[in-house]
């Protein structure tokens, strides 16, 4: 196949050769631009300090040492940090697993009043800058009714803040998950459930056991979605968050970042590391990554 | 169009309400009029955050749309190893800005960073990036824009596999160049695509943190402050709810602005 797009009327054009040579120069070569960071932190990282700020550059170190990544882990509790990004990211996935599904399922199936306004309202909040609902939605959590001390009232306290509910509420049934699981459920054939609906099964029986089976794919996009927007979360947690205890791995990196600006090698141990996770995912799951995001462009 | 903007701009109320207040949270909210706003016209430093952006976005979101589009036509080929590729691409967009502005700051590192001694071995002497405040700016623009092309890219990619193949055979039979096949016939239909991007990509840049925070803190010198540190500083670092609802409010309106503006200048030509 590849030697026919160099042939025409049965000899080679030497000319296409070039065109074709140059056209993977250059896509190799932004490919290096693309992977250079990632080579470069993971070079540093296995460096000795002596290695470290070397003029010309050694991409492969002569010596390999760990010390970086034992001093990283020793320097703040990377482990503690790690364990709980885990429990948010995951809480994010399950939460909006759950309510997309429920909540794209009833838009894309069910027949209800007011069904159309909600989903209008749905999309337009998309469009809103998270910035601007940053402030109201921090003074909620602040007051949130008999919680971190709060009476009643949702006062005397500091209520869901320095409480991981702070980062899994607000996003719990995220707009993004309802309006991805209901185009999805657009795509299935209304005749399954009317079937079942004449059998006699519940609303709740039919998402559960005919349709909910089906949407493995979308589930598995929208779980690697979240699950990464959750672990590389920053701004949301920096603010709700500030009990050193409860840091998420990029406050800790972040924060491990400004307080030893120039120990270069533990820093680029810790990036490696909280990096891990979602590249990890990444090679395992890339069908899904991309798919998931061609699927948003495509409204 | 009345729904959009009621939707739009309701959960914004709130946020409007506080803007008219001064808020410590730990006493209740006081109503001070237009204090807060007055008080943003003398604010050099907020202002200063406003240009940032805009100067920012100028720069990103073009960048953006170039090098995304251009590297999704170049993928939208039936060659061999288009996967690894596009593969490859992506990756930046998985690693955590925090992550990745971190091992940027010392890949700009102005003696040792990778950059500046790549640079050096085809003897450019590279400035000190984000240590002046001349290129500390360009230099989170190149950072963002190597975080996010892959997502647009594959973005770009689904958009032009909706562009069906005969009629680029067909324009390519009545003559077309390869550069008029694009102006006339892919990049038309790619008009949705675009404005999803545009819009997407324009509300995203607006709100720049991550990298501005972790890799200058603003600086130097304010050169990479934006809207949303100096939000984060009033209202979270001093606890000026008040304040910092009103100047998140003005970049609300701000983004809003440059949006309408956008869909105008696409509308207009989509009917030429």
């Amino acid at each position: 196949m590849a030697a026919s797009t160099f042939r025409r009327r049965g000899k080679v054009q030497p000319w296409l050769i070039f065109r074709e040579t140059l056209y993977y120069l250059a896509l190799i070569v932004f490919g290096i631009i693309m992977v250079l960071p990632f080579a470069w932190s993971l070079s540093t990282s296995f460096k000795p300090d002596t290695q470290i700020f070397t003029s010309p550059i050694q991409w492969i170190p002569t010596s390999f040492t760990f010390d970086h990544y034992k001093a990283a882990f020793n320097t703040v509790p990377f482990a503690r940090y790690f364990l709980n990004s885990f429990i948010i990211a995951i809480a994010g996935v399950a939460t909006n697993l759950l309510f997309g599904s429920l909540a794209g399922f009833s838009f894309a199936l069910l027949r209800f009043p007011g069904r159309q306004i909600l989903f209008r309202t749905l999309l337009a909040s998309m469009m809103i800058p998270g910035v601007v609902t940053l402030i109201p939605t921090y003074i909620i959590l602040r007051s949130f009714p008999l919680f971190g001390g709060n009476n009643i009232l949702g006062q005397g306290g500091i209520g869901l803040l320095n409480n991981f509910l702070a980062l899994i509420l607000p996003g719990a049934a995220g707009a993004f998950a309802v309006f991805m699981m209901r185009q999805f459920f657009l795509t299935l054939p209304s005749e399954l459930g009317e079937a079942a609906r004449i059998d006699g099964a519940s609303e709740f029986r039919i998402f559960w056991q005919v349709y909910l089976p089906l949407c493995k794919p979308a589930l598995a996009t929208l779980a690697i979605f979240t699950f990464q927007a959750g672990w590389n979360a920053f701004l949301f947690p920096l603010i709700v968050l500030n009990n050193p205890d409860l840091s998420t791995v990029q406050m800790g990196l972040a924060a491990f970042s400004y307080n030893y600006e120039t120990d270069y090698g533990p820093l680029m141990a810790a990036s490696v590391v909280s990096t891990l996770p979602t590249i990890l995912l990444y090679i395992y799951a890339q069908r899904y990554f991309t798919q998931g995001i061609a699927f948003t462009g495509s409204k | 169009m009345i729904l959009f903007l009621v939707f739009v701009v309701l959960p914004a109320v709130s946020a409007l309400f506080l803007s008219f207040t001064k808020y410590d949270i730990l006493t209740p909210a006081q109503w001070v009029g237009f204090d807060n706003y007055r008080r943003m016209l003398h604010d050099s430093i907020f202002q200063r955050s406003i240009r940032n952006i805009l100067l920012y976005c100028a720069m990103y979101v073009p960048a953006m749309i170039g090098f995304s589009l251009l590297l999704a036509a170049a993928l939208n080929r039936k060659r061999p190893g288009m996967t690894f590729f596009r593969a490859v691409y992506y990756l930046p967009v998985v690693t955590s800005p925090v992550a990745s502005a971190t091992v940027w700051t010392w890949m700009l590192n102005k003696d040792f960073g990778a950059v500046n001694q790549l640079l050096g071995y085809i003897g450019i002497q590279g400035p000190p990036w984000l240590s002046s405040s001349d290129t500390a700016l360009y230099s989170i623009v190149l950072v963002t824009l190597w975080g996010g092309l892959g997502g647009n890219m594959v973005i770009y990619l689904a958009g032009l596999q909706g562009v069906p193949g005969e009629v680029v055979e067909a324009a390519k039979l009545d003559g077309a160049g390869p550069l008029q096949v694009f102006r006339d016939v892919t990049w038309p239909m790619l008009r949705t695509t675009t404005l999803f991007v545009v819009t997407v990509t324009l509300i995203g840049s607006f709100q720049l943190f991550d990298q501005a925070y972790v890799m200058t803190q603003g600086g130097p010198g304010y050169a990479t402050y934006t809207p949303v540190y100096s939000i984060y500083q009033s209202g979270f670092a001093r606890l000026q709810m008040g304040y910092a609802s009103s100047q998140a409010f003005v970049l609300f309106i701000v983004i809003l602005a440059v949006t309408i503006i956008q869909l105008r200048i696409n509308r207009e030509y989509v009917t030429v």
